[in-house]
C-alpha cells in the first residue's frame, strides 16, 4: 500500500503542479508555494493565451485534433479492413502481406521522418496539411491488432449465417463485424491518437508555417524562445495544461474500453 | 447475389472447411486490403527504399561556389558515418539510457501490475487510472514539465533541485530517463495487468491446493504466464529508447549539456537542417537497421527460450 501511495505521488504530483502553476498570475509563480494555489488566475490566463498572436495557440489545437483525431479515425478503419481481411479471409500473398505488415511494426516512426520530408519535397508538398496527415495514416500495429481482435471476436459461423442471408462481403463487414470489434476498434483508436499525438521528428521536419503546428510543436518552439521572451513561460505553462485535458478526458471517458482491451495485442 | 446463393447451396456437399470457404468469398479482399497496402507502400516502404537510394549518393560541386549536383557515391556516406564519432557516442549513449532505464521501468510496471492484482490492494480502479494518466501527456509536454521541475528556481522541490543540478552534464541523461519513465511506467503496467488478468482462476486454485503462497503464486505462476506481455513491453522500449528525440530536443532549452548530437535521431534531424539529406538519410538507415535488428533479436532470443 506504502508503494502505490508514493507511486500515485509520483505520477499525478508534476500534473497537479502544472494545474496549481497554471493558475497563477506569474509573478505569483515564481513567489508562492508551487504545490498550492495563490489567487485564482486560470480562466483570466486563458484568455490571455487564447489572445496572444490572434489565437494561434486555438488553432494549434485545432491542427492538432485534425491530425491526430482525423487521421486515427480514418486510419482504425484502414487497419481494421486490412486486419478483418487477413484473419477472415486466405488469399494468395496474404502470410507475405502480414510479415511485411509485422516487420514495419518494428520500423519506428522516426526513422520515416526525413525520407517523408525529401519525397515530399521532390512534389512541393512539405509544409503543407497533408504532409503531415498522410503519413499517420498507416498504422501497422493496428493492422496486427485487428487480425488478432477480428480471429477472436467475429465467429465464421455468424459470416457464413450472413451470407446464407444474402449480405455481400462488404455490408457484413460494415454491420456485422464492426459491431462484435466495436472495443477492440476503440483500443486501436486510442493507441494509433496517442501515437500519432506523440510524434515530434514528422511535424519538426515537416512544417515550417507556425500556422500548420500540431500543439506540441507550437508549444516547443515557444519554450525554446522563453530565454528571450519571459512572458511566454507562463503561456507555455497553461498551454501545455490546455494541451493534456482533452486526451486525459478522453481516457477518463473510454476507460472500459483500453481497461479491458490493451492486453489483447500481448495475449497471442 | 446469384453467385453467392448457388454458392451457399453447394456448401452442405464439400466439407465446409475455413479454407474452402474463404476462398470462395476472395473477391471482396481488395476492397479490404488495398487502401491500407497503397497508403503502407507510398508512406512506409516508398520512404525506406528512398532513403537508401539517397545515402547512396552525394552531392559535387564544381569550385567552391559552382552549382551543386548529385553523384552516386556508393558507400561514401556510409563510410563517413562509420566514421562519425559523435554518432557513435550517441549510440553508446542511448544504449546506456536503455540498460538502464527499460529495467527500471518494466521492473516497476511489473511490481504494480502484481501489487494490483494481489488483491492485497484497495481502489485498484483509481490506482489503474492514476498511473495511466502520465501517458495521456505527449513526450514534449512531459520534457517540457520536468524541465521546470529540475530546474533550481521554479521547482517545487527546491531543497532538492538546488542542492543536485539535475540539467548537469553527468546528470541529465537520468533526468530524461526520469520523463520517459514517468510517462510510460502506466502504459506498461495495464499491457502486463490486462495479461495478468486473463489468466484463469483455476490455475491459482490448483496452485493454492498444492501449498503454493502469494510470493511463490507471483514468481513462479503469475511472472512466467505474464512473459509475453513483457516481451512486446520491452521490444516496444528498445524501439523507443534508440529513437529518443522529443525529451533531449526540449532539454536542449533547459541544459547547455544535451549537444545538437546527443541522441541518434538529434544527429539525423541537425544533419538534415546543414541540410545534408544525404548523410542523413545514411544516418536515418544505419539507425534504422539497428533498431530492426536489435529488436528482432531479442524477440528471436526469447522466443528461443521458451518463453512465447
Amino acid at each position: 500500500m506504502l508503494v502505490m501511495a508514493v507511486c500515485t505521488l509520483y505520477f499525478l504530483v508534476p500534473i497537479w503542479w502544472l494545474f496549481v502553476g497554471a493558475s497563477k498570475s506569474s509573478d505569483q509563480f515564481t513567489s508562492t508555494n508551487p504545490l498550492w494555489f495563490a489567487d485564482f488566475d486560470l480562466f483570466a490566463n486563458i484568455g490571455d493565451l487564447i489572445a496572444y498572436r490572434d489565437g494561434v495557440f486555438l488553432r494549434w489545437m485545432l491542427n492538432s485534433l485534425l491530425y491526430t483525431g482525423g487521421a486515427a479515425l480514418l486510419g482504425t478503419v484502414l487497419a481494421a479492413m486490412c486486419g478483418y481481411a487477413l484473419a477472415k479471409y486466405r488469399f494468395r500473398g496474404r502470410e507475405l502481406l502480414f510479415n511485411v505488415v509485422l516487420s514495419g511494426v518494428l520500423v519506428p516512426a522516426t526513422a520515416l521522418a526525413l525520407p517523408l520530408f525529401l519525397l515530399f519535397s521532390k512534389v512541393d508538398a512539405t509544409n503543407t496539411f497533408w504532409a503531415v496527415f498522410l503519413p499517420s495514416l498507416v498504422n501497422p500495429f493496428g493492422v496486427y491488432l485487428a487480425r488478432i481482435y477480428a480471429t477472436a471476436s467475429v465467429p465464421d459461423e455468424l459470416l457464413e449465417a450472413a451470407r446464407i442471408d444474402g449480405s455481400g462481403e462488404i455490408r457484413t463487414f460494415f454491420k456485422v463485424a464492426t459491431r462484435l470489434m466495436f472495443p477492440a476498434l476503440v483500443t486501436i483508436f486510442l493507441f494509433h491518437f496517442v501515437a500519432v499525438w506523440n510524434n515530434f521528428l514528422l511535424p519538426l521536419i515537416m512544417l515550417s508555417d507556425e500556422r500548420l503546428f500540431p500543439v506540441t510543436l507550437g508549444l516547443y518552439t515557444w519554450n525554446t524562445q522563453v530565454n528571450q521572451i519571459p512572458e511566454l513561460r507562463g503561456l507555455v505553462i497553461i498551454g501545455a495544461l490546455l494541451s493534456i485535458t482533452p486526451l486525459v478526458v478522453a481516457f477518463l471517458l473510454l476507460q472500459r474500453f483500453w481497461r479491458n482491451g490493451l492486453g489483447a495485442g500481448a495475449v497471442k | 447475389m446469384t453467385q453467392t446463393l448457388t454458392a451457399d447451396i453447394d456448401k452442405p456437399v464439400e466439407a465446409p472447411t475455413g479454407r474452402a470457404r474463404a476462398v470462395r468469398h476472395g473477391r471482396a479482399v481488395p476492397f479490404f486490403v488495398v487502401p491500407f497496402g497503397v497508403l503502407f507502400i507510398v508512406f512506409y516502404l516508398l520512404p525506406i527504399g528512398y532513403a537508401i537510394v539517397q545515402s547512396l549518393y552525394t552531392v559535387e560541386r564544381t569550385g567552391t561556389f559552382g552549382p551543386a549536383r548529385e553523384v552516386f557515391g556508393g558507400f561514401t556516406q556510409y563510410e563517413r558515418v562509420f566514421s562519425d564519432g559523435p554518432f557513435w557516442t550517441s549510440i553508446g549513449r542511448v544504449l546506456g539510457f536503455g540498460v538502464v532505464q527499460v529495467p527500471v521501468m518494466l521492473g516497476l510496471a511489473l511490481l504494480l501490475a502484481l501489487l494490483l492484482d494481489s488483491g492485497l490492494v484497495k481502489g485498484r480502479r483509481f490506482f489503474r487510472l492514476a498511473f495511466f494518466v502520465p501517458y495521456a501527456v505527449p513526450g514534449v509536454i512531459a520534457a517540457i514539465m520536468w524541465g521546470f521541475l529540475y530546474s533550481p528556481n521554479l521547482s517545487p522541490l527546491k531543497p532538492v533541485t538546488s542542492a543536485i543540478d539535475f540539467l548537469s552534464a553527468d546528470l541529465v541523461l537520468w533526468a530524461m530517463a526520469n520523463v520517459v519513465t514517468w510517462v510510460y511506467v502506466g502504459y506498461n503496467m495495464l499491457i502486463i495487468y490486462s495479461a495478468l488478468l486473463a489468466i484463469p482462476a483455476e490455475v491459482y486454485e490448483a496452485a493454492r491446493i498444492d501449498g503454493a503462497g502469494p510470493w511463490r503464486i507471483a514468481w513462479s505462476i503469475k511472472i512466467p504466464l505474464v512473459m509475453p506481455a513483457i516481451v512486446l513491453t520491452t521490444v516496444f522500449s528498445i524501439i523507443g529508447t534508440l529513437q529518443l528525440l522529443a525529451e533531449p530536443q526540449v532539454f536542449r532549452s533547459f541544459s547547455s549539456a544535451v549537444s545538437s548530437t546527443y541522441t541518434p535521431n538529434l544527429t539525423v534531424y541537425s544533419t538534415s537542417s546543414i541540410p545534408n539529406f544525404n548523410l542523413a538519410a545514411a544516418f536515418s538507415v544505419v539507425l534504422a537497421l539497428a533498431t530492426f535488428v536489435l529488436s528482432f533479436a531479442f524477440l528471436k532470443f526469447t522466443s528461443r527460450k521458451g518463453v512465447q
